[in-house]
């Protein structure tokens, strides 16, 4: 029932003048070192309040931060799995590749998936994957011989990144709600953009782009991997019959503009939540902003870190959700 | 055999019930959903409480101008003092009188809610707007109030009528 979400949405909406405006992002950018912006991300409240903590330890406790606030209002996640799947199939990959080669995971899993890491690597040391999720658990088995079987990790890789892929369109799809529905396919026709490009440059084969492309509604993937066997140009003109025409004239530019190019998609189709008081949108809306905040804060980070010119940086700043 | 005629008064207690309970349901809803809002707002900024509080009562009226309904319908028709035999007709037309009120009311109430819902978020993220975000879950008690207005003007004049 969408009333359910009015108390959420009204702390939402209070929450909401606290993320960062485009005056936050100027303020960032001008501060002359890497240590002065860390000290203005503390003074605005980031971190654990904790001085002279890493740039990494302030971002996770944002993360977490986020998390928090999202289970103190519902405690259904089931609308979040779209942004988690990345994060618990990542955990799959790291947990597989360890058990494989023998060696000890350390500091390879990612905080703040729906499965528990434990649990993903008791599975895959006993080889049995029934407590795992359904389409997680086939991925998984499928992943795990693959790699048993022919030590590609690439291929380990393909399996489990289209099965997040296929998982996260699924649950757009289910979840009944335009929001996450259309964050999905987004989601999902960008990656697939971006791995025919990826393909294209190193020349993979038909067969491996098909085995990797992520059926979705918004391109047809067949036509995609087709043109992307080709040459670049041929992907480049495959893509401007489709709704991601600009996606190809990012591309050209470069690579980072091209991601920017989707991080602002995903913004623009979140942005439309500002104006629904009723459903879980502006929840799921207000994850998305966190997350772009922080990868802003990031790219001023590394910027500043790396002494690079602050019109390089500004080229990469991503829209903001207020 | 049963006597119809009689049932006048019957009607007409119906429809001060329905006027009453339509209202008051449509108001309990639209109470409850600003509620949740204000209180989503209040959690985050305490402040803004009074702001709030104002908002979350707009979808309440309804339920008084039920009772309003309810009340001189109940004196018209004689049941809170007085006599209360009237002619089926009359008990028809008294019930009539009432659903303007009380259909209106359940109604108007629901999305006179749904409008101060918006009104408090709109105040939970630009305080200063407090006067406009009034005005926008204002204009839904507009219906409100014409409901009202006929069912009473029909209640009052129904009495006077030789039928």
């Amino acid at each position: 029932m969408k009333e359910e979400y009015i108390y959420a949405v009204a702390r939402v909406r209070s929450k909401e003048l606290g993320l960062f405006s485009r005056q936050d992002v100027d303020q960032l950018m001008a501060c002359k070192t890497y240590d002065e912006c860390l000290k203005t991300l503390n003074d605005k409240g980031w971190g654990t309040g904790e001085s002279g903590a890493s740039a990494e330890a302030i971002l996770a406790a944002e993360e977490e931060k986020t998390w928090a606030f999202i289970h103190e209002l519902t405690d259904d996640l089931t609308p979040f799995q779209v942004l988690l799947y990345p994060t618990d199939y990542n955990n799959l990959k790291a947990a597989i590749k360890a058990v494989v080669t023998g060696v000890e995971p350390h500091q390879v899993f990612l905080p703040g998936g729906a499965v528990d890491v434990e649990l993903m690597l008791r599975c895959v040391r006993e080889g049995d994957f029934s407590e795992l999720p359904e389409a997680m658990a086939q991925a998984a088995d499928s992943a795990y011989h693959t790699l048993l079987e022919t030590q590609d990790g690439q291929l380990c890789d393909v399996i489990l990144d289209r099965a997040c892929l296929v998982d996260l369109l699924e649950c757009g799809r289910s979840s009944g709600n335009d929001i996450l529905k259309n964050y999905a396919e987004l989601i999902v026709a960008t990656a697939n953009i971006k791995v025919a490009v990826r393909a294209c440059k190193t020349g993979k084969s038909r067969a491996f782009l098909e085995s990797a492309l992520a059926p979705c509604a918004s391109l047809d993937v067949v036509s995609l991997a087709g043109a992307a066997c080709k040459s670049l140009e041929d992907l480049f003109a495959y893509l401007s019959s489709t709704a991601y025409g600009e996606a190809g004239d990012k591309l050209k530019e470069s690579y980072s503009a091209f991601e920017k190019w989707c991080d602002d998609r995903v913004m623009d189709l979140v942005k439309e939540q500002k104006m629904n008081p009723f459903t879980v949108g502006p929840l799921f809306a207000f994850v998305i902003a966190r997350r772009n905040e922080m990868s802003t804060v990031r790219i001023i980070l590394s910027g500043k870190l790396n002494q690079l010119d602050d019109g390089m940086v500004r080229e990469r700043l991503r829209e903001m959700y207020v | 055999m049963f006597d119809w005629t009689t049932m006048g008064v019957v009607f007409a207690l119906i429809g001060a019930v329905l006027a009453a309970l339509m209202g008051g349901i449509g108001s309990a809803i639209g109470v409850g959903m600003t509620g949740q809002a204000a209180a989503g707002v209040v959690t985050e900024d305490p402040s803004k409480f009074g702001k709030v509080l104002i908002l979350q009562l707009l979808p309440g009226t309804q339920g008084i101008y039920g009772l309003l309904i309810g009340f001189v319908t109940l004196t018209q028709i004689g049941i809170l003092g007085g006599d209360a035999n009237m002619t089926l007709a009359k008990g028809l037309l008294y019930f009539a009188a009432c659903l303007p009120m009380a259909i209106v009311g359940m109604v108007s109430a629901k999305w006179q809610a749904k409008a101060a819902v918006s009104s408090i978020s709109l105040v939970a993220k630009k305080p200063d707007q407090f006067g406009k975000s009034m005005i926008f879950p204002a204009m839904v008690e507009t219906y409100a109030v014409l409901a009202l207005l006929i069912s009473i003007l029909a209640i009052t004049s129904i009495g006077s009528l030789q039928v």
